[in-house]
């Protein structure tokens, strides 16, 4: 079932994108979620398009698996264009059938928002596809490291997340194998009635509440028993590295962001 | 219940960059009263096999059949339910799918899951309670304030409230002190020499295969090495080495005397009562110096 799942996953492989600096990749995500909302006309959407695809392709990441495990956004993608189809009401009317009536506009908004989604959903998963969670955590400790001066815990925060990173496939497994235990005792998790599978929910989060607390004091202990006493000089094992490349990319973003400034209408 | 397995492969995360192929060409017939061990080394697929004997994996090639009903490769099997109804599988760790407030709720939960009454389903909670060798004054209690024994044996007694016609067990005494490990697979031979059920065992323990089983498949890389009965198995103890198994402590301890005095005992000791009968034979003949 969380076979083609693809959020929060690694792809290990050897791409241009995986060997970029976490850093150059967040700060690329970063201005693309911003510059996104920047394309308003067919110009802009055919550069932030291309510029997608660009990157898509130097993942190396395999196109059917991409679109496979974007299924479940899919719909959401088809409920946001359906909505902008039918609500959107101005320009000329294109068609009309009882009380559906399709705009101009409304199509037009409907095919760009559903492609910022597309887009913005797509070059997420890159960012976490083609990085290591431990390299994510790493370049964000780094580049919040300033708010250290306003007090904000940057160390902290970096290994909450690195944890609950480390910890999701280690979720998975156990729900799954839970899942299976129970399905063994007569439990029906994907056919039934609706009011059965909501009820079949319960055997399944308490055994993952209790191991999870458990595991979460196990962790804290064998953190404190090898001496762990937070950031505070404390040094690293991997050093992250900026290159020649990194700066392209953050270029190439510079660029995208000037043309749609440019483009947009 | 008899069952089959025709040439069944499975492969995890088919078509994902994830794909691993875990079992292949795998044929295992287990006839109804069967006590069968699957031994081999980790990775080698057993948990993986031991899934498909209930459907919750499919096969991607090939086709399993248990009983009447046959689960093939693509093809989609609506009796689910009711193949889990008779296969019931002791998980590793059994104790991890406890969920709910007191033990009897959490013993009837499989039994009334597959439709029995709830009068009925408490009339089986304390059989198969007692069976586990548990006393019914804990019935009322949560099933979180046991101690990890107990409820390891509660969570045995929930499978077995559902009166299985075969019973799979996924190395049911992991993690369990020596006096506790042999209490629980005493407890599971007697119920198969009670019920005739059948029984499929998988475990890294040589002594609990050679003691308990009929027949015993060694699974090597996703598939079926060798079969054969627990004598025939372990009287090839090179083989079991190289592919990283063990023999029973007995056979070891033969295989010494044997050594020492040059000479062979009449046949493989599966057991500690075997082992010092043969001794004491040989001794009755007289060692040669």
């Amino acid at each position: 079932m969380m076979d083609k799942m693809i959020f929060g996953r690694y792809v290990p492989a050897e791409s241009p994108m995986h060997r970029l600096d976490p850093r150059a990749k967040l700060l690329m995500v970063f201005i693309f979620v911003f510059i996104i909302f920047l394309a308003n006309n067919i110009a802009t959407y055919v550069v932030i398009g291309a510029f997608t695809l660009l990157i898509l392709n130097m993942s190396k990441i395999p196109a059917g698996f991409l679109i496979g495990g974007l299924r479940p956004v899919f719909y959401l993608i088809l409920f946001t264009f359906f909505l902008h189809l039918f609500f959107t009401k101005e320009g000329d009317l294109l068609f009309k059938w009882n009380f559906i009536e399709v705009y101009e506009n409304g199509l037009r908004q409907g095919i760009f928002i559903s492609l910022r989604f597309a887009f913005l959903i797509l070059i997420t998963s890159i960012l976490t596809l083609t990085t290591t969670p431990i390299s994510i955590t790493d370049g964000l400790e780094t580049l919040f490291n300033p708010l250290k001066k306003w007090k904000l815990p940057v160390h902290e925060l970096a290994l909450m997340m690195s944890i609950s990173l480390r910890f999701i496939p280690t979720l998975m497994e156990e729900t799954d194998k839970i899942m299976k235990a129970q399905a063994a005792r007569g439990t029906e998790f994907s056919t039934g009635p609706i009011k059965n599978r909501i009820k079949a929910i319960v055997p399944l989060l308490i055994p993952l509440f209790v191991s999870s607390f458990k595991r979460a004091e196990e962790l804290a202990t064998a953190m404190e028993s090898r001496g762990y006493r937070g950031g505070e000089g404390r040094t690293k094992y991997r050093l992250l590295k900026w290159e020649s490349k990194d700066t392209i990319l953050l270029a190439a973003i510079m660029v995208l962001t000037v043309l749609l400034l440019l483009l947009r209408s | 219940m008899q069952i089959n397995l025709t040439n069944v492969e499975h492969k995890y995360q088919k078509d994902t960059p994830f794909e691993r192929l875990a079992l292949r060409e795998v044929n295992i017939d287990i006839p109804s009263g069967t006590y069968l061990a699957i031994i081999g080394h980790t990775g080698s697929g057993k948990s993986t096999l031991l899934q498909h004997l209930n459907g919750l994996l499919k096969p991607t090639k090939g086709s399993v059949h248990i009983g009447e009903y046959t689960l093939a490769a693509g093809k989609k099997e609506k009796n689910l339910r009711a193949i889990r109804k008779k296969v019931g599988i002791v998980f590793q760790f059994p104790e991890h799918q406890l969920f709910e407030e007191t033990v009897l709720k959490d013993i009837c939960f499989g039994p009334m899951n597959f439709g029995v009454s709830e009068k009925e389903a408490i009339m089986l909670a304390k059989e198969s309670l007692h069976k586990v060798g548990l006393s019914e004054d804990i019935l009322d209690k949560s099933p979180f304030d046991l101690s990890g024994g107990q409820m390891r044996r509660v969570a045995i007694a929930g499978v077995l409230a559902m009166k299985p016609e075969v019973l799979v067990l996924d190395e049911p005494t992991a993690g369990l002190d020596p006096g506790g490990r042999k209490e629980i697979m005493d407890l599971f031979y007697d119920i198969h020499k009670e019920t005739k059920i059948s029984t499929i065992l998988v475990t890294h323990s040589m002594e609990d295969a050679a003691s308990y089983a009929d027949e015993i498949v060694i699974m090597h890389k996703g598939t079926v090495y060798e079969t054969g009965s627990p004598r025939e198995i372990f009287s090839q103890s090179d083989q079991l080495v190289s592919l990283g198994l063990d023999v029973p402590n007995t056979v070891r301890m033969q295989l010494m005397i044997e050594q020492q005095c040059g000479r062979k005992l009449d046949q493989i000791c599966l057991t500690m009562d075997e082992l010092s009968e043969q001794i004491e034979s040989l001794l009755k003949r007289g060692v040669p110096k």
